[in-house]
């Protein structure tokens, strides 16, 4: 696009798509702006008028805020780490040269081709549940009281459910960060001397640094507004209610539109904070 | 002393047999260079030297030990690498540092051989960079520098010069003969430029599909090649190789000669001949002649006097001083 010509013919033909892409996004948050101001109760009253930084407050104030925001947290870093750590290994391991590859890898990236509810149930009801389930007829083989997985350990078991799904992602994209690696360079620092581990962090890691990056701002990206695992398991008990679950609730269970907008607004004001946070630290990898 | 043997070394890549069965060995301080076509197995051969590849069967020997079952890091080798293979994310100085650090250094003394190595190289005002911040050849000398911290026992290059501008190669050339004089240490340099191969080594092997051809120094090389392969490949421009009657008349199935070693006249000579294409490099122009007698046509270098315009008829006489004869295999006949 080099002439002065050919820039604004450009423009033109995007303007559409723009344009499109600008209500798309625009609609929405005007419109939880303006419900965020407003006390409405859509069955019980309707629209009942501007009530100020009402809906703020009292959504910050209530005492299931705080917890929300830490348990969102919790989820979204225990699932990176995971995912990360497990997805670098199964990369690793992916990368060399197995018998079946071409079968393992399919089967290693499944999981992401399985849909949040059904893979919520598939975990809830198969592998947790505290009679029937998998992990309890284990648990009994070896002698042990069957743990119940979604009320005693309502938030790791969520973590797994949720890592398990998004692992496939991270390997994927590790493991073509790994096979991009130079031969060469692998075969350079062996005979410099660097044994497995030796290569592994001064080769491997630092050459996966961007991968990673991109995996965890992706990821976190997604897994800041996680729904349906919660919904289909714990319905946000046993502490597992996230800000977005506190939101579907004041919206839905309460019929507080007002209330939940207020939430969506600190919802998006977290995700900033978190991505701002992650820029610092990681973000610096991307532009190398 | 023979520092680096290679006893009946082979290597099958699944049932292809890359190379077969062969002897080689490597006096202390020589700079052997292994030339050869593009695929004959040059790095292959580098390779399994370097302990990157396993034998197939055979032995490896370095300094009377076998080798074979040693790992690469432990046979005190140092590699070049064609694309270099630095490492990105490390600073010049971390680079040629690495090995020093992996063996376990302190900080002082792995400093002082980095200073060392980059007053040796001129590379003391990058040590701060990136690799990706530096130029092509500034890129080869690291990597050089790289490998002389460890002061190896034998320094393996495969073709390093090959990513490199032709001005710069032949700077890097003397740079890394230079380097071997003054370091004095055992290198196996891989290239398929039959020049470099000329003007570096001590001792030249020509490999063919795996196998060696001839193993003598370059003026062997050039004087008495021991088949028409090496004949051919040796020396630029290439030989003039010529079957036939002519042949015949010196006794042989194939007859050699270079295009120094043909007189070209306008008047009087033995074989008779058309000019076609002049390659004027300066100092020298090579002419290509057609000659009724031969299929193929000879090249031959000229002087300036001559009017060799396109098309002009010359005669041709070779000085049979310099005449090289092989039988029908190929081989060079006494
Ligand atoms: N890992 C491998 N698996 C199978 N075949 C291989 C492998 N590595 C090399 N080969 C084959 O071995 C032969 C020699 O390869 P090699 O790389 O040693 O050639 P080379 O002489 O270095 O060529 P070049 O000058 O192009 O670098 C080639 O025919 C190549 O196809
Ligand atoms: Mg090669």
């Amino acid at each position: 696009m080099a002439t002065q010509h050919s820039r604004s013919a450009a423009r033109m033909m995007m303007a559409p798509a723009t344009i499109l892409l600008l209500g798309w996004m625009l609609v929405p948050l005007t419109m939880t702006l303006y419900f965020s101001f407003k006390k409405y109760l859509p069955l019980r009253g309707g629209d009942l008028g501007w009530v100020g930084f009402d809906n703020y407050v009292r959504f910050v104030s209530s005492s299931s805020f705080w917890p929300a925001v830490a348990t969102t947290l919790v989820i979204v870093g225990g699932v990176l780490i995971i995912t990360v750590i497990l997805g670098v290994l199964l990369a690793l391991l992916l990368d060399q040269p197995i018998w079946g590859q071409g079968v393992v890898r399919i089967l290693v990236i499944a999981p992401f081709f399985v849909m949040p509810t059904v893979s919520g149930l598939v975990w809830k009801n198969m592998f947790m549940d505290p009679v029937n389930g998998f992990f309890a007829h284990l648990w009994r083989a070896v002698g042990a009281e069957p743990i119940q997985w979604l009320s005693q350990a309502s938030l790791p078991s969520l973590i797994m459910i949720i890592s398990w799904q998004w692992l496939p992602f991270a390997t994927l994209i590790l493991l073509t960060a790994i096979q991009s690696l130079d031969s060469e360079q692998r075969e350079a620092a062996e005979m410099d001397g660097a044994g497995p581990i030796g290569r592994f962090s001064f080769i491997i890691l630092p050459h996966l640094a961007r991968a990673i990056t991109v995996v965890v701002l992706i990821q976190t990206i997604f897994l800041l507004s996680i729904f349906a695992e919660i919904f289909v398991t714990t319905a946000g008990a046993f502490g597992t209610k996230t800000l977005t679950y506190l939101i579907f609730q004041r919206v839905l269970e309460s019929q507080n539109v007002g209330l939940g907008s207020a939430g969506g607004v600190y919802a998006i004001i977290l995700a900033n904070i978190v991505a701002i946070f992650l820029m610092r630290v990681v973000g610096k990898n991307l532009d190398r | 002393m023979k520092q680096i043997q290679l006893k009946q070394v082979s290597k099958c890549f699944g049932n292809v047999e890359v190379i077969p069965p062969l002897d080689l060995q490597i006096e202390e301080g020589e700079f052997v260079v292994f030339v050869g076509p593009s695929g004959c197995g040059k790095s292959t051969l580098l390779r399994l030297i370097a302990g990157l590849e396993d034998v197939t069967t055979g032995q490896v020997l370095i300094n009377g030990e076998d080798a074979t079952a040693i790992p690469p890091a432990k046979r005190g080798l140092a590699m070049v690498f064609q694309s270099y293979a630095l490492y990105p994310h490390m600073s010049v100085r971390k680079n040629i540092a690495f090995p020093l650090r992996m063996a376990g250094l302190d900080k002082a003394e792995q400093a002082r051989r980095v200073e060392e190595a980059a007053s040796v190289l001129n590379l003391t005002d990058y040590l701060d960079r990136r690799p990706g911040q530096l130029s092509g050849g500034q890129r080869q000398r690291v990597a050089i520098g790289r490998a002389i911290v460890r002061e190896p026992t034998a320094f393996l290059f495969d073709e390093p010069l090959s990513n490199l501008d032709a001005a710069l190669r032949v700077g890097m050339r003397l740079e890394i003969s230079e380097l071997h004089k003054r370091l004095a240490t055992t290198m196996i340099y891989v290239t398929h430029d039959q020049v470099e191969a000329m003007t570096m080594a001590d001792k030249i092997v020509v490999l063919q599909a795996g196998m060696i051809e001839q193993v003598g120094s370059p003026l062997d090389l050039y004087h008495k090649p021991c088949n028409t392969f090496v004949a051919g490949f040796i020396g630029s421009p290439k030989m003039n190789l010529l079957a036939g009657k002519e042949a015949a008349k010196h006794d042989a199935h194939t007859i050699g000669i270079r295009p120094e070693h043909v007189a070209i006249s306008s008047t009087a000579g033995e074989w008779e001949g058309v000019v076609g294409v002049s390659e004027h490099l300066g100092s020298d122009t090579f002419i290509h002649v057609t000659c009724p007698v031969f299929s193929e046509p000879l090249t031959v270098r000229a002087s300036g006097e001559l009017d060799l315009t396109y098309g002009a008829k010359v005669y041709l006489t070779p000085d049979l001083a310099h005449l090289h004869k092989f039988d029908d295999l190929g081989i060079r006949l006494k």
